[in-house]
């Protein structure tokens, strides 16, 4: 209960500011929150990173093993997406197993990584049919303060970009680098009062209506979209979300 | 999308789609309504190769009770697939895919529904995909709005849902599975027709943002179409029930007392 008055209040006092053009923290609707952005975080796994987003934090850190590929695609690799949302990151995350949450979260950074091709998993075979690369990417949430899609996206893009296949380790010839070819970059959008905001806070999150992110390539084309939330978009919103991520997209991936 | 290189020709000289479509054609569509006796609603929906059911129990107690909100009810969607549904038999239970879809599927319900008439209930959606030829979300999302209203339970209108897509570099409607295999993106979308809302809405592939925008004007054309079809179904439903009424008011004809 107490936290739906929270949540109230904190609804006035967003959409008070949203009327006169302005947001809690001083950004425009179309900015970012400071993103940052350490790599080779994790010595212990083949690929990381640290991002913040703001004051979201999220660490994703990539690793490798030697496996089977599935019977239908022989000819590459397998890519498992994970997200943790840990209770350390926040008091509304819960231990356990993952719910609906975080398996939407995982989906989606997996969703953008597949569908945009950032690793040619083709050169993940060691035997076709037989052994290839697994590649685990996993999302750790330490502090959450909104938008887990881009920050996670984000970091999964860079951990990748820095990633070793270790191949000496598995006895499978010399170490190389993960042929790393795209950079999905997914950017997420709320909505409240009719209004578009890019990259929301927890506050934002909480009162937004509906959640659009789409993710897009250097190309400037899509590879990946999910709305979520209750509310709804209308057809010109979802146009003007995909404009402001291939914009933005573009700014974010020039760090890279 | 799946993307997996393949010789077969998606599209032919004529224009023509592998099962004979246009790009604009969806596949048949044929929905029953109120076909479960125990449910308080439910729907049966046959969508090319596609066989969906859903039903409704609820407004009912809410459970887990921490769920329960004081304001509104809770719209609870369970999607799930058969293990016989698809080629390969599938694992029984939820997966990671099945947790997304049920929860993409109830907020895009809960959009539409007057949540706020039964405080502290829950709805429970069940979508049993029976068999699976891709395009099963759509179905389900489109078989849960007709359950919901022959449950009773009031809504704004009815979500109808539809994909558009890219198949050997075309946009098209509503993909078959083995366009869905082998295709280059793939967008599911929920409609609500009366207000011009959408409220499911995935991507996957590679799209220019002229594809994707002709893809959305597609899919949404065709939700209107489909937004149609629910309707029929439910009239339907309850044009038989009512004669079933005159019907049983006819029978029991009182013998006339003799003057």
């Amino acid at each position: 209960m107490g936290k739906d008055v929270v949540a109230d209040l904190k609804r006035d006092y967003i959409s008070k500011l949203l009327a006169k053009g302005a947001r809690a923290d001083g950004r425009r609707f179309d900015e970012m929150r400071p993103l940052k952005i350490e790599t080779g975080f994790v010595r212990s796994a083949e690929g990381s990173a640290r991002v913040e987003l703001g004051n979201t934090q999220v660490v994703v850190g990539v690793k490798l093993v030697t496996g089977e590929p599935f019977p239908d695609t022989p000819n590459s690799g397998v890519l498992t997406t994970n997200a943790e949302l840990i209770p350390m990151a926040s008091d509304s995350f819960e231990g356990g197993p993952p719910d609906q949450e975080s398996i939407e979260v995982a989906r989606v950074i997996d969703r953008g990584i597949r569908e945009g091709h950032a690793v040619d998993m083709s050169k993940l075979v060691i035997e076709p049919g037989k052994e290839v690369w697994i590649m685990f990417v996993d999302v750790h949430v330490l502090d959450y303060d909104g938008n887990l899609f881009d920050a996670a996206n984000i970091g999964a893009n860079a951990a990748l970009k820095t990633c070793i296949v270790p191949a000496k380790r598995a006895g499978k010839g010399e170490d190389y680098q993960l042929p790393v070819q795209h950079q999905p970059i997914s950017i997420t959008a709320v909505k409240i009062d009719d209004k578009i905001l890019i990259d929301p806070t927890h506050d934002e999150e909480r009162v937004a209506e509906a959640r659009l992110t789409v993710a897009t390539l250097e190309t400037g084309n899509l590879c990946a979209m999910q709305k979520g939330l209750n509310g709804a978009f209308k057809l010109d919103e979802v146009f003007k979300v995909v404009e402001l991520s291939r914009k933005i997209g573009s700014e974010v991936r020039s760090r890279f | 999308m799946g993307g997996t290189p393949t010789d077969l020709k998606l599209i032919d000289e004529r224009g023509l789609r592998i099962d004979g479509r246009r790009p604009d054609e969806m596949r048949p569509l044929r929905i029953e309504a109120g076909v479960l006796k125990r449910a308080d609603g439910s729907a049966y929906v046959e969508w090319g190769q596609n066989k969906v059911m859903a039903a409704v129990y609820g407004p009912r107690e809410c459970h887990p009770r921490h769920l329960q909100n004081p304001e509104r009810a809770l719209v609870q969607c369970n999607y799930n697939m058969a293990s016989f549904s698809v080629e390969d038999r599938k694992r029984p239970g939820p997966d990671r895919r099945s947790h997304e879809i049920s929860k993409i599927i109830s907020e895009a319900l809960t959009h539409v529904v007057f949540t706020e008439y039964f405080p502290r209930t829950s709805i429970d959606v069940y979508i049993e995909v029976l068999q699976a030829n891709a395009g099963t979300r759509c179905a389900g999302l489109t078989a849960a709005s007709v359950a919901l209203a022959d449950a009773g339970v009031p809504m704004k209108d009815l979500v109808a849902a539809c994909a558009a897509g890219k198949v050997a570099d075309t946009v098209v409607l509503d993909l078959g599975k083995e366009e869905d295999n082998s295709g280059q993106a793939d967008i599911p979308l929920g409609y609500v027709p009366r207000t011009g809302e959408i409220v499911l809405l995935q991507m996957d592939g590679d799209l220019s943002p002229e594809e994707f925008d002709k893809g959305v004007r597609m899919a949404i054309d065709a939700c209107r179409k489909v937004s149609e079809i629910q309707r029929d179904a439910l009239k339907r439903r309850y044009s038989a029930s009512s004669a079933d009424v005159d019907a049983a008011q006819a029978v029991p004809e009182m013998p006339k007392e003799g003057p």
